[in-house]
């Protein structure tokens, strides 16, 4: 037969707070996990003082699961303090941790990420097919639209963004100039670079280094905006106002960008072959010679389908801009994830609808 | 409470205001330990200004405000840590950090000033949400709960580290009368049970009956106290007849 085991005592005394309770806490827990077997108690009769963190060591220790016989029991415990710990109940507190998430399985994953995704394609198929809607029925009443609103948003968005946009488009034409005329030197073959930059730069990289700019700058503010908007239930109370936040909030984000993005990637086509012209003067190539090479290699349809990819592309980033926005849900840190997103999917976009219209306009001959 | 218990915050020759335009000129009171210290005043005399001002927010144009031995107004930044350690706040919209949940909000002051471990802190921040009757909605995020138990959950996040004073900017605002008579409840209960002090801003009627020890009354005109001490005896008996009027909640004559 067993004898039972010795009863520990253990004497808590003076202020339980914040400073002392951490190191008793870990003292006390180590004690009791040494002697699993030993019925312990705790004298508390020289408690003087105990609040908060000192009241949640206390339950704790009683807490914890123990071997029959071996229990915990806090004797003598101050009155003032037994009042304070009986208003909570030792059972609500059984859990030791909370129940942790649990995690998911690969497929599981892989299928919870498309399906977002799905969801996601399915919301901008919505959205496209919602704000086409205002379209339209601005194209039946103009005067329903905010133009005042669009004015100051085509400000923000295009005049605003001269400087940078100038700034990067002048560096690009350089860059590309002088990394070109480089090797072409070698074959006394400089002039081609007319060719080169005024093919590259009207084609591809105008549009492209503007939509990139314009996605940074301005989907990233209307994401923003919208963004707080919801936050702030601006966005409800238009609802509820009977105002739809489509027509309201949207079109002239769209309407606005549309107008703007054109010209400022004819601004941005410009700057960048004057950055390259630059760059042949000091080739010995004068101006005029390299602007009359650049009208007799590059045709009007490969300046237009510039202009014409730069309309898709405002579509695109003020459209996502919007969505994103329209998508937050609550807290500063949604307004964040909105922004962030609402870049980086426009980005996305951008790219694959660049692809597209490679392909297009390879087989249309353009 | 009575006039023996200690006294806790003594504000003296205070003067305040914004833009060189004094808002509360000369104010002296005294807040007594334990006791439910009701501030109130009409709209825009200054009781926001006060609070902000006695949390040491805002310096004031003169004077002192006193808690034990230190001046908040004067105090080095060492002691206004020690200050600060003494009080929490609950401000009027509760200002919960949205991102985390409850449980999280609670815990944050907790990681910041003590050496509890994590299972430890979990425990105390549950605890504190426990007195204030949200443990089961510990891991919802503030916006998954309502108006009322957002500011519960912004008093537990102000009990976090057992301050011995809590300031409360109109804790019931906003909130529907049954939702506000809870929440004084609550506030008896956690001055009666944990012997804490409150400081409130109020301009509730039923609230203020409910549960303040003590009242100070602002006034726009005077720019100082018009009436201060229980707020059914001034109701009754205060010679003040626009006092008599704001407590009774009639409008003044002509
Ligand atoms: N930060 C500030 N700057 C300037 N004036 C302020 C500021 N805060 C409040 N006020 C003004 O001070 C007056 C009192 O405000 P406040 O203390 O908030 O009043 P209450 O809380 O009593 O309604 C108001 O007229 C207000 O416009
Ligand atoms: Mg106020």
């Amino acid at each position: 037969m067993d004898t039972p085991l010795p009863t520990a005592t253990i004497q808590l005394s003076g202020r339980l707070d914040a400073q002392t309770v951490p190191v008793l806490w870990t003292d006390a827990l180590n004690t009791l996990a040494r002697n699993p077997g030993a019925p312990m108690v705790f004298e508390a009769s020289g408690i003087a003082y105990c609040d908060g963190a000192g009241l949640a060591m206390l339950l704790d220790l009683r807490r914890r699961p123990r071997a029959a016989g071996a229990e915990v029991r806090i004797q003598n415990l101050p009155a003032a303090v037994q009042t304070l710990l009986d208003q909570f109940k030792i059972a609500d507190y059984a859990a030791i941790t909370p129940p942790a998430a649990v995690p998911q399985k690969l497929p599981e994953q892989v299928g919870r990420i498309s399906f977002s995704i799905w969801q996601d394609l399915l919301a901008m198929v919505a959205f496209t097919g919602e704000s086409t809607a205002a379209f339209a029925r601005l194209l039946i009443r103009p005067a329903a639209v905010r133009w005042r609103t669009v004015l100051i948003l085509a400000e923000q968005a295009g005049v605003d963004a001269v400087p940078i946009v100038a700034l990067l488009s002048w560096l690009l034409g350089v860059i590309l100039a002088f990394q070109s005329a480089m090797p072409m030197k070698v074959f006394g073959a400089e002039l081609y670079v007319a060719n080169l930059l005024g093919l590259s730069i009207l084609r591809e990289l105008g549009p492209l280094m503007t939509a990139i700019i314009l996605a940074g700058r301005t989907g990233a503010a209307f994401a923003a905006e919208i963004g707080t908007m919801k936050v702030n239930e601006e966005v409800d109370a238009l609802t509820t106002m009977g105002l739809d936040p489509v027509r309201f909030l949207v079109l002239p984000r769209l309407l606005a960008a549309v107008a703007v993005t054109p010209l400022l990637v004819v601004f941005s086509d410009l700057i960048s072959l004057a950055g390259g012209a630059m760059v042949m003067a000091a080739l010995d190539i004068p101006a005029t010679t390299f602007v009359n090479q650049i009208i007799n290699s590059v045709q009007i349809k490969d300046f237009l389908s510039g202009l014409f990819k730069s309309v898709v592309f405002a579509l695109l980033i003020a459209g996502t801009g919007c969505l994103r926005g329209l998508q937050t849900r609550t807290g500063a840190s949604s307004v964040g994830r909105a922004t962030t997103s609402a870049v980086v999917t426009s980005i996305t976009w951008i790219v694959i609808a660049d692809g597209l219209f490679a392909v297009i306009f390879y087989h249309l001959g353009i | 409470m009575t006039t023996a218990d200690p006294i806790i915050i003594r504000v003296e020759e205070f003067t305040a205001g914004y833009d060189g335009n004094v808002l509360l000129n000369r104010l002296a009171f005294e807040v007594r330990r334990g006791e439910v210290f009701v501030i109130l005043g009409g709209s825009g005399c200054g009781k926001s200004t006060l609070l902000k001002h006695m949390i040491g927010l805002y310096q004031p144009m003169a004077g002192r405000i006193r808690f034990g031995d230190d001046d908040i107004v004067q105090a080095n930044d060492l002691t206004r840590q020690a200050i600060l350690r003494r009080f929490g706040v609950m401000y009027q919209s509760g200002a919960l950090f949205g991102s985390m949940s409850l449980l999280e909000n609670v815990r944050l002051p907790l990681e910041e000033f003590t050496g509890l471990d994590d299972d430890a802190r979990d425990l105390v921040a549950l605890m504190k949400l426990d007195l204030v009757g949200l443990r089961p909605f510990a891991h919802h995020t503030p916006a998954e709960v309502s108006g009322g138990m957002q500011k519960r959950a912004g008093i537990a996040r102000a009990m976090a580290l057992d301050p011995e004073i809590l300031f409360l900017d109109e804790p019931s605002a906003g909130l529907d009368p049954v939702t506000a008579a809870e929440l004084d409840l609550l506030i008896l209960r956690l001055a009666r049970n944990l012997g804490m002090t409150f400081v409130i801003v109020t301009h509730e009627l039923a609230s203020i009956f409910a549960i303040a020890s003590r009242v100070i009354m602002l006034d726009k005109r005077t720019k100082g106290i018009v009436a201060e001490g229980d707020p059914k005896q001034l109701r009754d008996h205060s010679d003040n007849p626009w006092v008599r009027q704001f407590f009774n909640r009639r409008t003044e004559a002509s």
